[in-house]
């Protein structure tokens, strides 16, 4: 493949099916979190930190 | 015994070669830092020699790690490097800076400020940022997965190497040595050594986390891992260079002209994004809800903040190449990013300052808390200012001006500097098992030495990046510019003088830092009262006596 068709290959995958590709793994990772199944777990994950008070 | 002798040999093999090349070194600097080499080699090899417990070895029963408690050497090693290189690039700081003032203190050829000014750059962002990063990730990620830290003989070999990596990058600089490519100096085969360095610490920071005992994966731990495999990647690709010789220390890139520019601002400015903000994050994701006592505000947040991140900060270098050769599209899809970049930035600040939401009084009365919540104001100020520099007219205006930085300076003394002093506040206690502090009543002094000495350095940058922008761009009625570049310089003179001041202070700061860490180490407490305490007033302390009414 010429330079020249590489490039322009390469660009209409970034405006089109690359973007909605992209878009959409964003999409569900961002909502994962919000499952309710997920609400006491971000709960507990977030206060996993101070289980261990000892710090040897 | 014989990993004992295998080591010892490794290092003696590093030793013969470096000395092969320094003798057969194609110029002075390849030379001279095959020699440093030489020298770290032979050190290694004393060190494994020395360091071996020959008396378990005879009687056949090695004294394994004690997996009961977590692996803090190479930790407490890390804060102490972080304190030392701080001191020296903010030192280099505040010389460049007067060197830009008065131009007689630039000392030709060492000390010139084309030499000192990536010393300088390097030092803070790498070895106080890097040792600080290293360090913190080790502590946190053996805390949240509830694990020792994965490969321990790695793990030290990970913090020397990176030292090394320091040494050969800040000699190489002084001596002229440098690929020219901005926070990527350090010449070809310093990248290869910081590329194998950084695969064990990959190694190590991965192989902690497969063991953790924590279900769950901590969001810091997160930030770390985005931080340790993107700067991997924008390291290797940026510094695809192909040596003049094996022993020398020249090279050229593989890419030239505007692929190579694009390719150095990606690496550039995602320097920023993952190794000063994903990392720095990772440090606040833990080290804010510990010393505040209270979850993160909101986990969900900070899991959007992660992602919203990741795939936002990869595409806005282009900014930094505005009316360039770049493609026009290429420059406004950089600029685009670079605005999308504000919310989840905002987002990321406003979930750490509401995590102390309901303890606002932490603020006055804690000053770890105070220079933590310091950092995120400064993280959100330095967010914000980010996109709209980036926004092509106003880039227009700022772009080669003092304004860039004034703005890099508030993201790094305020956000890196401050998050990390209070990380180092925070784990000096817990590290040498003291009590509590030497003095807080220091820190605070710290707090505010480095808050005005940030305020005179942004301050003047801001007037001077301005007044650089106007100055050049201002015409005549008969179309020709007003101002020679040479008037520019002068204009700014007074406001260079006000950045040297500030950055004098932000130092002051960092020696108050020194002595309080240096003391704490050695146990000592400072008497002082305490910072805030309920009033009492022991002369009305005292009932009421009722004197009954004289009589007539």
């Amino acid at each position: 493949m010429s330079t020249h068709s590489t490039y322009d290959m390469l660009r209409h995958l970034a405006d089109s099916w690359g973007l909605v590709a992209m878009g959409v793994v964003f999409l569900v990772l961002v909502a994962w979190p919000f499952r309710r199944a997920l609400r006491e777990r971000n709960e507990a994950a977030a206060r996993m930190i101070f289980e261990d008070e000892n710090d040897g | 015994m014989t990993t004992v002798l295998g080591r010892a040999g490794l290092w003696l093999a590093v030793l013969f070669l470096a000395i092969m090349a320094a003798a057969g070194a194609a110029d002075r600097n390849f030379s001279i830092h095959m020699a440093i080499v030489a020298t770290a080699a032979f050190i290694a090899m004393c060190a494994t020699v020395s360091g071996a417990d020959y008396a378990a070895i005879a009687r056949g029963f090695l004294k394994m790690p004690d997996e009961g408690r977590y692996d803090d050497d190479p930790i407490r090693w890390g804060v102490i490097a972080t304190v030392f290189w701080g001191m020296a690039g903010f030192a280099a700081g505040l010389f460049i800076a007067l060197q830009l003032t008065w131009p007689v203190l630039n000392l030709e050829p060492y000390l010139n400020f084309g030499r000192v000014r990536p010393l300088h750059t390097s030092a803070v962002i790498f070895a106080f940022g890097g040792n600080a990063l290293i360090a913190t990730s080790y502590y946190v990620v053996q805390r949240t997965c509830r694990a020792r830290l994965a490969f321990p003989g790695l793990a030290r070999f990970v913090f020397w190497g990176y030292q090394l990596f320091i040494v050969l990058a800040a000699t190489g600089y002084l001596l002229g040595s440098t690929q020219g490519k901005e926070y990527a100096e350090p010449e070809w085969y310093v990248d290869w050594w910081l590329t194998i360095v950084w695969v064990c610490y990959l190694a190590v920071f991965v192989g902690t986390v497969v063991k953790r005992s924590e279900p769950h994966i901590y969001v810091a731990n997160w930030f770390y891992l985005a931080f340790i495999i993107t700067v991997a990647m924008l390291h290797v690709v940026n510094n695809l260079d192909v040596p003049v010789s094996l022993l020398g220390s020249k090279s050229y890139p593989l890419f030239g002209g505007v692929q190579g520019a694009l390719v150095q601002w990606w690496y550039g400015h995602n320097a920023v994004g993952f190794f000063l903000t994903a990392g720095f994050l990772a440090m606040m994701y833990y080290f804010v809800p510990k010393q505040a006592e209270r979850p993160i505000y909101s986990y969900r947040l900070s899991i959007i903040h992660f992602w919203s991140l990741i795939f936002l900060y990869i595409w806005a270098g282009p900014h930094h190449l505005h009316y360039t050769a770049l493609p026009d599209w290429a420059q406004t899809l950089g600029m685009v990013f670079s605005i999308m970049l504000w919310m989840p930035s905002w987002g990321g600040m406003i979930n750490g300052l509401m995590t102390l939401n309901g303890a606002w009084d932490k603020v006055r009365t804690d000053p770890i808390i105070r220079m933590m919540v310091m950092a995120l104001a400064f993280y959100g100020m330095s967010t914000f200012e980010g996109p709209m520099m980036s926004v092509k007219s106003v880039n227009s205006l700022s772009h080669y001006t003092d304004w860039t930085i004034g703005h890099v300076h508030s993201g790094a003394l305020g956000w890196n500097g401050m998050i990390t002093f209070g990380a180092l506040y925070y784990l000096v206690p817990r590290l040498w098992g003291r009590e509590r502090l030497y003095s807080l009543r220091m820190v605070n002094w710290h707090f505010w030495l480095a808050t005005v000495g940030i305020v005179f350095y942004a301050a003047s940058m801001w007037v001077a990046g301005i007044t650089q922008g106007l100055m050049w761009r201002e015409y005549g009625a008969d179309g020709y510019l007003v101002n020679s570049f040479a008037d520019s310089v002068a204009a700014l003179h007074p406001m260079y003088m006000l950045r040297a001041f500030g950055g004098l202070l932000y130092l002051s700061g960092a020696v108050v830092m020194v002595v309080n860490v240096w003391a704490t180490i050695l146990g000592k407490r400072r008497e002082e009262a305490p910072m805030r305490d309920a009033a009492f007033d022991p002369t009305r302390d005292r009932p009421i006596v009722q004197v009954p009414a004289a009589a007539e």
